[in-house]
C-alpha cells in the first residue's frame, strides 16, 4: 500500500467501530485481485466449458454464461492457480505478473 | 439493607439483581464462588440468564464474544490462569467492541503455583483494551459489577470492563455491606440494546472482519480513543451511581492528601490498609497521605498529575512484577509526573505476590523510606533477600 493510495481512504472516524461490516455484499468492492503475483491464462485452442474451474475456484473469479466460460474476473482472483490444476484438458496455464 | 457477605457472592447477588441475558464461564480458584452461586439463581429460576458452562476460559470468552456480538448483555468471571488462557480472546473482545464485564478475583500466576492474591493476572492484561476497575472492599466488589454494566455499554464507549477483587482478601472474606433494592439496580442499568446485533436479520452485518496493512492502525486509535472517552462516562456513571446509593466514587481517591508532602498511590484492599499506616503516620506528626487507584485503565492521567503537584515524594505500590523493568503502574505515574513543572521525587514498590501479607507496619515502612530518603528505585516490600 503506497502512501499517496492511503491519503484516499477513510479515517477512522469514519469507519464502523470494532472491523464491523454493516453494509451486506460490500467484499464485491474490495478488490482483493491486486494481491496476485502469477495470473490464470486460458488457452482457447485447449478448453471445452467443463466449467470445473468455475466449481474449483475458492472466490467468484471465473466468469461463466450460459454454461460457457467466458474468462477471469481479474478484479477478485489471487492467483491461486486452482482452477489451472484442476482443469482436466490443462487449458489455463499461470504466468507471472509484471513487478 | 445490610447483609454480611463475602466479595465473589456480592458480584454474583448483582447480576442476580441486574438478570444479564448471558453468561458463560469456567470456575477457578478464586473466583468460583461467583459462578457456582450465580448458577444456582439461574437453577433455582430467579434469574433468566443462558448459563453456558465452557470447558475452559478460552471458550468461555469465546462464547461471550459471540453472546455480545448477538446483542446480550454478557458477563463472566475468571482468575490467574483463567485470565492467560483466555489471552487471545480478551483482545479480540476489546477489539471487537462488545461490552462484556468480567470479574476476576485477582490472583498470582504460576509458577511457583499459588492461589493467593496478587494483581499478575489482570495487569499482564493491562494493554489489550479493557477498561480495568478495582475495589478496595466488598462493598465496592458489588457496586463496581453494577457500574461496569453501564459504563462498557455507554455507546461513546463499547469496551469490555474487568472489575477485579483481590483474591480471597476480598473474593472470600465476609464483610458487611449495603445492597440495593432489585427494581433500583435494574432501573439504574436499564435495558441493554446493541445498536448492531448479529440476529437482526432485517439489518444483516459482519463482526470480527479481517483487516489489513490499511485499516488495523485505524481501528486501533479508535480503542485509544474510546479509552480516553470513557473517562467522562465513568465519571458520570459514578455520579448516578452516587445518587442512588449515597456512595460517590471516583476515579482516584485521595486520603488525606491535600497537605500531605509524602504519598502512596496503591490498588485494590491494600489501599484500605494503607489508610490506617497514615492515620498513625499522622498522629506521629508525619505529612502522609495516599491515593487509590480506583480506574486503572484508563489511566486517570490529569487527575494524577493533580493530585502529585507540590508533594515531595510518591511511592507506587505494584501488587505485579514486570519482570525486567519496573512495576507497571511505576511506569504510568512517571509519565504522568513529566507533565508537572517540579515532579515528586517518584520511587516503585514490589508487595504482596502470591498473597504475602501486607501489614500496616510494612506500610509506614514504605512512608519512613520516603521521609528519611532510603529508597532505591525499585523495592521489593517484605522479601527476604
Ligand atoms: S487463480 Fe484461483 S482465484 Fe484466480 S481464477 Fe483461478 S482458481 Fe480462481
Amino acid at each position: 500500500m503506497r502512501c499517496s493510495e492511503m491519503s484516499k481512504m477513510l479515517t477512522a472516524k469514519e469507519i464502523a467501530p470494532g472491523a464491523m461490516i454493516t453494509e451486506p455484499g460490500s467484499a464485491m468492492k474490495f478488490e482483493t485481485g491486486d494481491w496476485r503475483s502469477f495470473r490464470p491464462v486460458l488457452d482457447r485452442e485447449k478448453y471445452i466449458d467443463c466449467l470445473t474451474c468455475w466449481i474449483f475456484c475458492p472466490d467468484d473469479s471465473i466468469i461463466a454464461k450460459d454454461g460457457k466460460m467466458e474468462g477471469f474476473r481479474l478484479s477478485h482472483c489471487k492467483g491461486c492457480g486452482i482452477c489451472a490444476r484442476n482443469c482436466p484438458k490443462n487449458a489455463i496455464r499461470m504466468e507471472p505478473e509484471g513487478v | 439493607m445490610d447483609i454480611g457477605i463475602n466479595g465473589d457472592s456480592a458480584v454474583a447477588l448483582a447480576w442476580k439483581q441486574v438478570d444479564p441475558d448471558v453468561c458463560a464461564a469456567y470456575p477457578i480458584t478464586p473466583q468460583t464462588i461467583i459462578v457456582e452461586r450465580f448458577s444456582d439463581f439461574v437453577a433455582d429460576g430467579e434469574v433468566e440468564t443462558e448459563f453456558v458452562t465452557a470447558e475452559s476460559e478460552h471458550s468461555a470468552m469465546s462464547i461471550c464474544i459471540g453472546a455480545a456480538s448477538a446483542g446480550a448483555r454478557t458477563v463472566t468471571a475468571t482468575a490467574s490462569a483463567g485470565v492467560t488462557y483466555m489471552w487471545e480472546t480478551l483482545g479480540i473482545a476489546a477489539g471487537m467492541r462488545v461490552p462484556i464485564t468480567m470479574a476476576v478475583a485477582n490472583r498470582a500466576l504460576s509458577a511457583p503455583i499459588n492461589i493467593h492474591c496478587d494483581h499478575s493476572d489482570v495487569m499482564s492484561a493491562r494493554d489489550l483494551g479493557w477498561i480495568l476497575i478495582f475495589a478496595e472492599n466488598v462493598q465496592e466488589a458489588y457496586d463496581n459489577a453494577i457500574m461496569a454494566m453501564k459504563i462498557a455499554e455507554h455507546p461513546d464507549v463499547r469496551l469490555p470492563v474487568m472489575h477485579n477483587l483481590d483474591g480471597f482478601i476480598l473474593s472470600h472474606a465476609i464483610e458487611r455491606m449495603s445492597t440495593l433494592e432489585t427494581h433500583t439496580v435494574k432501573n439504574f442499568v436499564g435495558e441493554y440494546k446493541s445498536k448492531h446485533s448479529l440476529l437482526d436479520i432485517e439489518h444483516p452485518i459482519t463482526h470480527g472482519a479481517m483487516d489489513q496493512q490499511d485499516y488495523y492502525f485505524e481501528h486501533k486509535y479508535q480503542l485509544a480513543e474510546a479509552m480516553q472517552g470513557a473517562i467522562k462516562v465513568i465519571e458520570d456513571v459514578f455520579e448516578e451511581f452516587g445518587s442512588i446509593s449515597g456512595r460517590k466514587y471516583d476515579l482516584l481517591e485521595p486520603y488525606r492528601c491535600d497537605d500531605a508532602e509524602y504519598v502512596s498511590i496503591v490498588i485494590g484492599s491494600t489501599a484500605g490498609t494503607i489508610k490506617e499506616a497514615v492515620d498513625q503516620l499522622r498522629e506521629e506528626g508525619h505529612k502522609v497521605g495516599s491515593i487509590k487507584v480506583r480506574v486503572y485503565r484508563p489511566f486517570p492521567t490529569e487527575m494524577m498529575s493533580k493530585l502529585l503537584e507540590g508533594k515531595k515524594a510518591a511511592a507506587v505500590l505494584d501488587r505485579h512484577m514486570a519482570i525486567g523493568s519496573t512495576g507497571p503502574m511505576f511506569g504510568d505515574v512517571c509519565a504522568t509526573a513529566i507533565d508537572l513543572e517540579k515532579p515528586p521525587e517518584l520511587v516503585n514498590y514490589i508487595y504482596g505476590l502470591g498473597g504475602r501479607d501486607v501489614p500496616v507496619s510494612d506500610l509506614k515502612k514504605v512512608y519512613m523510606d520516603m521521609i528519611e530518603g532510603n529508597c532505591k528505585k525499585v523495592n521489593y516490600l517484605g522479601v527476604r533477600i
